[in-house]
C-alpha cells in the first residue's frame, strides 16, 4: 500500500509528574467508613432498627396478650436469666440438641465416605437422600415415641434425622466438585483411602461441607423446639420448646417471647461467633470464599 | 552421571497406544507410540491439538493405562500414579488452597515418606530460594500471580527430586511476557541441576526454546512424526528459524512438501 495513506504523526514522550506534586496519592479511611466497614457493627444496627419498629408497634397496638413490648419481652428474659429458668431449660435444649448434632453428623461422614470409595456407597446415599430427606424430621415423631419412649431417645432419634440428610447430601456434593486438577494432585502424591479423603477431598470441600453443617444446625434446633412443643412433660425438665409451651398455657405472653428471643439469641450467637469463627480461619483464609 | 546409565533410557514408551471413552464414543487418543527418554534430556513432545499429547503425559503419569504397548519407567512398568514422577499442570488450581506456599512444597515430602522429616524444612527452603519465592514462602496460594503459583508447582515437583518431571502445558494460562521469563528461568534451574523433564506444549517456539530432544505427533489420532534435535539458546537466529519452518512443515503441511524443506 501507499505510505501517504497513514497521515506523518510525531512520537510522544512523557515525563510522569513527580508523586509528592500530585496531591493525595492514598489517605487512610475516616472513622465512620471504617466504622461502616465492620459488619458485625452494621448488623448490630439493623438489629436496634428491628427492636425499634417492634417496640414502636406493640406500643400502638397495646395489647400485651398478642404482642408485648420489646421492653417487656427482655424483662422477662433478664428475669429469667437471672433466676436461672431460661439458662436451665436452654442448657436442657441444647445438651439434648448436641448429641443429635454430633450423631447425626457421624452418620452422615460415615455414608459419604463410603459413597466416595464404592460405587454402590453412592447409590445407596443418592437415594436415602432423596427418599428421605423431603420427610419432615417432626412425621417421625410418633414412630420415634414407641420406638424409643417418652424421653430424650426419642428426641434424640429425630434431630439425627434432620442433620443427617442435609449435611450428608452438602458433603457429598462438595466431594464432588472438587476439581480433577486437585485430585490428581492428590494421586500423585501417593495418597490413596482415608488419608486421600482427610488430606485433600475434605479441605477441598469445606466450603460445601461448613454449609452442609450450618444447614443441619437449624434443622437441628427447628426439630428439637417442634419436638419439645408436643412433649416434655414427661421427661422431667423439659426444654425451652416446653417453657414456651408451658408459658402460653399460662397465658404468660412476654415469657412465650423470651423463651423465643432465647431461640433466636442462641442462633445469632453460633452462627455469628463460632461458624463465623472457623469460616475466618479456612475458607476466607484459603480464598475459597470471599 | 555415568555413561552406562547414561545409556539405558529412563521412560521407555514402545508401541502405546491409549484410547479413552466420551459418553457416546471410544476415542483413540495415539497409535503405537515409541520413544525412549535419556536421563537429563529435555524431552518435549509437541503436536497440534488433538493429538493426544496430553494423554500421553497422564499415561507415563499412571493416570492412564495402555490398551497396548507398555510404559517402563528405569525398567518396571508404570501402574499407577507415584511421587517418583511428579506433574506440573497447566491449571492454576493444582496447588491445595488450603496450605502456604511453604506448606505447598513441603506436603509431598511429608506425605510421601519420600524425604527424612529432619531435612524436610531445609529441602522446602532450598526448592523455594530456587524458584525466587523465599518472600512469599508464607503467603497463601490466592495472593499470587499466575506466574508465582506456577513457580511454586515447579517447586514442588523439584524438592521431591523425581526420577522425571511432568509439565503438562505449564506456562500456556501465562500471559506472553512471563511465559518467555518462566521458560528462561526453567533452563536456569535445568542447567543447575540437569533433571530429566518431559515437557509438553502446542507452541514450536516454546518447544525449540525449552527442549533438548522434540517429538512430533500428528493429529487423530497421535502418531509419531518425527524425533528431532533441538539447538541450543545460543545458536543463530537463521537456524532457529530454519528448524522452526521445518517442524512447521512437518506438522501442517503435505508429507511431500515436509521431505522438501527437509532435505
Amino acid at each position: 500500500m501507499s505510505e501517504g495513506s497513514i497521515l506523518p504523526r510525531p512520537e510522544i514522550v512523557r515525563e510522569p509528574v513527580a508523586a509528592g506534586a500530585l496531591g493525595v496519592v492514598e489517605k487512610p479511611l475516616s472513622a465512620w467508613e471504617r466504622a461502616t466497614n465492620i459488619g458485625a457493627l452494621r448488623k448490630f444496627a439493623l438489629l436496634v432498627g428491628l427492636a425499634l419498629v417492634w417496640e414502636v408497634y406493640a406500643r400502638w397496638l397495646n395489647n400485651p396478650l398478642l404482642l408485648p413490648t420489646f421492653m417487656a419481652t427482655l424483662e422477662a428474659f433478664v428475669r429469667g436469666v437471672v433466676d436461672g429458668e431460661l439458662l436451665g431449660k436452654a442448657a436442657t435444649s441444647l445438651r439434648v440438641l448436641l448429641i443429635g448434632y454430633a450423631l447425626g453428623i457421624a452418620c452422615a461422614a460415615l455414608l459419604t465416605f463410603l459413597a466416595i470409595l464404592t460405587r454402590v456407597g453412592t447409590d445407596l446415599l443418592e437415594l436415602l437422600t432423596s427418599m428421605f430427606n423431603p420427610l419432615p424430621a417432626i412425621a417421625l415423631l410418633p414412630l420415634a415415641l414407641i420406638w424409643f419412649g417418652l424421653g430424650y431417645g426419642s428426641i434424640v432419634f429425630v434431630i439425627i434425622h434432620s442433620v443427617l440428610w442435609a449435611v450428608a447430601l452438602n458433603t457429598h456434593a462438595g466431594f464432588l466438585s472438587v476439581s480433577t486438577t486437585l485430585r490428581m494432585v492428590g494421586r500423585n502424591y501417593g495418597l490413596t483411602g482415608l488419608r486421600y479423603v482427610t488430606a485433600i477431598l475434605i479441605p477441598a470441600a469445606f466450603p460445601s461441607i461448613l454449609t452442609g453443617l450450618k444447614i443441619g444446625w437449624a434443622f437441628a434446633w427447628r426439630t428439637l423446639i417442634a419436638a419439645e412443643l408436643v412433649f416434655g412433660v414427661s421427661s422431667g425438665a423439659g426444654g425451652l420448646g416446653w417453657f414456651i409451651y408451658e408459658n402460653k398455657n399460662q397465658l404468660d405472653i412476654p415469657n412465650v417471647f423470651a423463651g423465643l428471643f432465647t431461640v433466636i439469641v442462641i442462633g445469632l450467637v453460633v452462627e455469628n461467633a463460632i461458624f463465623r469463627w472457623i469460616e475466618v480461619r479456612t475458607v476466607r483464609k484459603w480464598g475459597m470464599q470471599s | 552421571m555415568s555413561a552406562s546409565s547414561d545409556a539405558t533410557p529412563l521412560v521407555d514408551v514402545r508401541g502405546m497406544t491409549l484410547q479413552y471413552k466420551t459418553p457416546d464414543r471410544l476415542v483413540t487418543a495415539t497409535y503405537r507410540v515409541d520413544f525412549q527418554v535419556y536421563p537429563g534430556d529435555r524431552f518435549v513432545v509437541l503436536g497440534p491439538s488433538g493429538c493426544g499429547k496430553s494423554t500421553l503425559l497422564k499415561a507415563i503419569g499412571g493416570y492412564h493405562a495402555p490398551v497396548e504397548g507398555e510404559i517402563r519407567l528405569k525398567g518396571t512398568r508404570v501402574g499407577k500414579p507415584g511421587p517418583d514422577r511428579m506433574m506440573v499442570f497447566q491449571e492454576f488450581d493444582q496447588l491445595l488452597p488450603w496450605r502456604t506456599v511453604r506448606e505447598n512444597v513441603a506436603f509431598p515430602l511429608i506425605a510421601s515418606g519420600r524425604c527424612a522429616a529432619r531435612d524436610v524444612a531445609q529441602r522446602t527452603q532450598a526448592s523455594i530460594v530456587k524458584v525466587g519465592l523465599q518472600e512469599f514462602a508464607d503467603s497463601y496460594p490466592h495472593m499470587l500471580s499466575g506466574g508465582m503459583k506456577q513457580r511454586v508447582a515447579i517447586a514442588r515437583a523439584m524438592a521431591m527430586e523425581p526420577d522425571v518431571l511432568l509439565m503438562d502445558e505449564p506456562f500456556a494460562a501465562l500471559d506472553a511476557l512471563t511465559r518467555r521469563r518462566m521458560q528462561d528461568e526453567l533452563l536456569t534451574l535445568w542447567s543447575d541441576t540437569r533433571f530429566t523433564v518431559v515437557f509438553v506444549t502446542h507452541s514450536i517456539a516454546e518447544a525449540i526454546k525449552v527442549g533438548s530432544r522434540i517429538l512430533l505427533l500428528t493429529p487423530h489420532p497421535g502418531q509419531v512424526r518425527a524425533e528431532l534435535n533441538s539447538l541450543p539458546p545460543d545458536a543463530d537466529a537463521g537456524a532457529l528459524a530454519a528448524l522452526e519452518r521445518r517442524i512447521h512443515a512437518m506438522l501442517f503441511a503435505e508429507p511431500a512438501d515436509a521431505r522438501a524443506v527437509a532435505a
